[in-house]
């Protein structure tokens, strides 16, 4: 399961690399093990682990923590352990099971992973096959079909699907496009639970990403105020002019400051 | 009482909630209408606004690398610019 952006939503995928992670793994121990010790020691790895990258990998080598969120043992025959594992981004399934290995005293191997889950999105999600890719874009190109196409590629608002939300009125969305930073009087609804600090995701009310940021105020703050920075924009995605320029309105309602 | 394109704008976005597995309740400050006449309901974008502002969940094929995966489909869309959610460490042989 890969997910891939396109284009302009190349931007967000960073999100999705260093989500959290979802695998089966077989792992192969090469000795017998009683199973309540196997289960014992297992458990042991939930929690902060250390980690050197091996050899062959894209990172610099050096002694790094990892988070083990979750180990679950599905099946064990004889010395073959299949287990589902949820764990920070760039754990090494590999050498986890290697190091089971030394804590049982009879070494192990990983023989096989599988990759279920990246962030939000599962296996079970609208898996697509390149073939099925080609197939829409040919329908488009030579049928005029785009039915396809638009089942094939989802809107790239889907990787910020696990944000909380901000819903912006549709004056303040291109002074964001243009560097604004999003004031209190811009904000038509919220989540509940924003604190200072998360990384918010703003949507039009027609549920267009408009950019990335950092709450400056909390829900709460945000609905006690009628005015004040509630979010400093990081990221902007929507493209400016795409929504009209609002400055009379907004320098009445206070919603537009100028660029930093 | 929201216009019906509102109302799909914001079914979108619980759409995206449920997705995202987020429970939280949604806070409403003031009651607006979106303009129909700027931007659209991503599903609706013309289509090529949906692609640049696209994402596809791939199944990938044991064979290719990731790159790999993405340069072809940087070719089959005629783009420049294609990521990947992260590469999956190879199993053993």
């Amino acid at each position: 399961m890969l997910p891939v952006a396109l284009a302009s939503a190349t931007k967000l995928i960073g999100l999705v690399m260093h989500s959290r992670k979802e695998y089966v793994a077989l792992m192969e121990l090469h000795k017998d093990v009683p199973v309540d010790k196997v289960v014992e020691v297992m458990k042991k790895f939930i929690g902060r682990i250390y980690q050197r990258p091996p050899l062959r990998s894209s990172v610099k080598r050096s002694l790094r923590t990892r988070d083990v969120y979750d180990i679950q043992i599905l099946e064990i025959e004889g010395r073959h352990v299949l287990f589902k594992i949820q764990c920070q981004s760039g754990t090494y399934i590999r050498k986890l099971c290697h190091d089971i290995g030394l804590i049982l005293g009879v070494e192990a191997h990983m023989r096989e992973l599988r990759r279920t889950a990246t962030g939000h999105f599962r296996e079970d999600f609208n898996l697509v096959t390149l073939h099925e890719v080609a197939e829409a874009l040919y329908l488009w190109r030579h049928c005029k079909d785009e039915s396809l196409l638009r089942k094939v590629v989802l809107p790239a608002e889907f990787i910020v699907a696990n944000l909380p939300k901000i819903v912006l009125k549709d004056t303040a969305v291109d002074a964001i496009a243009h560097g604004a930073q999003l004031a209190v009087p811009g904000i038509v609804r919220l989540h509940e639970g924003i604190s200072r600090g998360d990384l918010v995701a703003l949507f039009t009310l027609k549920g267009e990403l408009v950019a990335l940021g950092q709450a400056s105020m909390s829900t709460k703050e945000i609905v006690n105020s009628q005015k004040g920075i509630a979010v400093k924009i990081t990221r902007v995605f929507i493209e400016p002019g795409l929504y009209p320029r609002a400055w009379k309105k907004a320098k009445e309602a206070g919603e537009v400051v100028a660029k930093q | 009482m929201v216009s019906d394109i509102t109302r799909r704008g914001l079914e979108f976005i619980a759409e995206l909630d449920r997705i995202g597995g987020i429970t939280r309740n949604w806070i409403s400050i003031r009651e607006e209408d979106t303009d129909p006449r700027y931007g659209s309901i991503p599903w609706d974008r013309p289509l090529d606004r949906y692609i640049r502002k696209g994402l596809i969940v791939l199944d990938k094929p044991p064979g290719p690398t990731s790159h790999e995966v993405v340069a072809w489909i940087k070719k089959l869309f005629n783009i420049e610019k294609a990521g990947h959610g992260g590469t999956l460490e190879s199993s053993p042989r």
